[in-house]
């Protein structure tokens, strides 16, 4: 049995306590990945970062992220958490806890779960500035299209 | 038709969502923004880079050529920044 967990809320996440639930009463896990994304400050410094999202979209695009990767890999669990509102650099943004009789495959779909949740789940970021200057909207990267690519490449590898 | 708008594409629109009553010949997701871009200067500011602009229909991302006939919710939005 696979345990999904998707959460998109407004409040911080404790990872430990995540764990904790993720693990508790089994003794099939052999290993546990645990993916923080954090709010990092850049130059010029950052007031905050304002996170903006799409309310049930946003759900559904990480839930089928999460059951492409347990369709994927054989993992035994995973609990993803994204926050929205105003998030101050050092705060936590994403969590993604993946569990599975092996490491392989709980590296492996913890990456592919970031690397989908970043290019198809509809969060979008507000920089604000310390100095009080009008913020801007974060661009996309081209690597986190590009990672995706890497996914097709191990997929028709394998198939 | 609800129409929602997130990030700067809400921004230059001035609006968050709107309700919609859309001429018959309005029926892809690409017609629907050539008839946005004729309501006003927000809108044609917003959808004045196509290429950086993501549609989803009921919530679900969706391309140019989709069709919006049956669809009770349509969104634009700039490509995606979360994780």
């Amino acid at each position: 049995m696979v345990a999904l967990k998707v959460s998109v809320q407004l409040e911080d996440f404790s990872a430990q306590e995540e764990e904790k639930r993720l693990l508790s009463d089994r003794r099939d896990i052999g290993a546990i990945i645990s993916f923080i994304g954090l709010c990092r400050d850049e130059e010029p410094p950052l007031s905050a970062l304002e996170l903006e999202h799409y309310p049930g979209m946003a759900e559904a695009e990480i839930t089928a992220v999460a059951k492409q990767a347990s369709q994927r890999w054989p993992i035994l669990g995973a609990t993803i958490i994204h926050r929205y509102g105003r998030i101050e650099p050092g705060a936590q943004i994403v969590l993604t806890l993946v569990v599975a009789a092996h490491r392989e495959a709980a590296f492996a779909s913890a990456q592919f779960i970031m690397d989908y949740l970043k290019t198809r789940a509809p969060f979008w970021k507000k920089r604000h500035f310390l100095d009080g200057s009008e913020g801007d909207w974060v661009m996309p990267k081209i690597e986190d299209d590009l990672a995706l690519d890497k996914w097709f490449e191990a997929k028709s590898s394998l198939d | 038709m609800k129409a929602v708008y997130f990030a700067w594409v809400r921004e230059r629109i001035g609006l968050a969502e709107e309700e919609l009553s859309l001429p018959e010949n309005v029926k892809t997701v690409a017609e629907l923004v050539d008839w946005l871009v004729s309501r006003g200067e927000g809108y044609a500011l917003a959808f004045e880079n196509r290429h950086s602009i993501r549609a989803a229909v009921d919530k679900r991302h969706a391309s140019a050529h989709s069709l919006i006939a049956s669809a009770q919710e349509i969104a634009f939005f700039p490509p995606m920044t979360g994780g």
